[in-house]
């Protein structure tokens, strides 16, 4: 009785590297924001150490930046780490989306995915794990494209700083300015629907209005208002259609 | 910001960016996430960053400041409006940084 051939699998190796190549698109935009990332911590009086633990160990680029800017605002932790976990609540989408995909992999692979997910590697990787092949090695691609996002993020970050320190007066050129026209890029290409663009309209005023709110308060009121309002548009769509 | 609040800062959003990642990728292999949460997170991102963004272009000093002297709402519109065309991340940041700094640094003054 002869066996089939099995099919031909991609090996580890081979899955790791193509992870690495289809990450490249995005490093081309992750290194401004890296260099920016360190540059900004500087001047707005963080430590250096302090600027490259939260790339090493943090490692969720926007919410470094809204914790620079917290930081120069002299806003108190509490409010910084409130803001971070909201920020970064929309990795629960990705990691509920990738999460049926990993269900075999042991503890400390998923601790060690869990921890370097980013907006980059998700976009990449959940079209890797969507193609309908049985490569039973898809997690060294994620693998791959969230290593080369981690190395070229702690690159960036420590140019930034050394430029960062080197530059003097920096701070009066409104660099973080580059922070507001990045949030602007995010977000505007996400406004889709009408749910979207009432959330995002909502969401401003009211934290332009409670601008003046002690720790920030207007920022977590006006992010809250805008989910909800959003809610309710997309609520209403649903009965209306 | 002193040394300890630095520490506290990293190790806080260290626990609270990690708490959301690994604890919805162990959860998501078990259970599927209820579709209003669902919805609820795709308006997070916009909400977050609108609500950030939008008082920095209005509000640059605290204050009200709606005017063609206002070199942060002047660039921030010119910056929505070309990534609502373009979508393109990277030429929004270019084009949006170059116009605020030759507004703000008054480039356009000091060279004629």
């Amino acid at each position: 009785m002869s066996n089939p051939l099995p099919p031909v699998q991609p090996g580890m190796r081979q899955e790791l590297l193509a992870g690495v190549r289809d990450t490249f698109p995005l490093i081309v935009g992750a290194i401004p924001f890296g260099i920016l990332f360190g540059a900004l911590a500087i001047t707005n009086g963080m430590s250096w150490w302090a600027a490259v633990g939260l790339s090493t160990i943090v490692f969720a680029g926007s919410s470094q930046f809204v914790a620079a800017g917290l930081v120069a605002q002299g806003a108190g932790v509490g409010i910084i780490v409130i803001t971070t976990f909201i920020v970064n609540l929309r990795h629960a989408l990705y990691a509920a989306s990738l999460g049926p995909y990993l269900r075999t992999l042991n503890q400390r692979w998923l601790s060690m995915l869990a921890f370097m997910l980013t907006d980059e590697t998700y976009a990449v990787v959940i079209k890797r794990f969507e193609r309908n092949d049985d490569s039973a090695n898809k997690h060294w691609y994620y693998l791959g494209s969230a290593l080369f996002m981690y190395i070229n993020w702690q690159i960036c970050t420590l140019i930034g700083i050394v430029t960062g320190s080197r530059l003097q007066g920096m701070a009066d050129l409104g660099l973080e300015f580059a922070m507001v026209v990045t949030f602007i890029g995010i977000v505007i290409p996400l406004i889709r629907t009408r749910p979207m663009l009432i959330c995002a309209l909502v969401a401003s005023i009211v934290a332009l209005v409670l601008h003046s709110l002690p720790h920030q308060l207007g920022l977590l009121l006006g992010s809250l208002a805008g989910i909800v309002a959003g809610m309710i548009v997309l609520q209403w769509q649903r009965t209306t259609q | 910001m002193n040394p300890v609040e630095e520490i506290l800062m990293i190790v806080g959003m260290m626990v609270a960016t990690y708490g959301v990642r690994y604890g919805f990728l162990a959860l998501s292999g078990r259970a599927q996430l209820p579709k209003t949460i669902e919805d609820a997170l795709r308006f997070v991102p916009v909400a977050v960053l609108s609500a950030l963004s939008v008082p920095l272009i209005i509000k640059p000093a605290g204050s009200w400041f709606i005017s063609f002297d206002n070199a942060h709402l002047v660039a921030g519109v010119v910056a929505i409006i070309v990534a609502a065309y373009s979508r393109h991340l990277l030429l929004t940041i270019v084009l949006g940084m170059g116009l605020f700094l030759v507004l703000h640094l008054n480039l356009l003054e000091q060279l004629l």
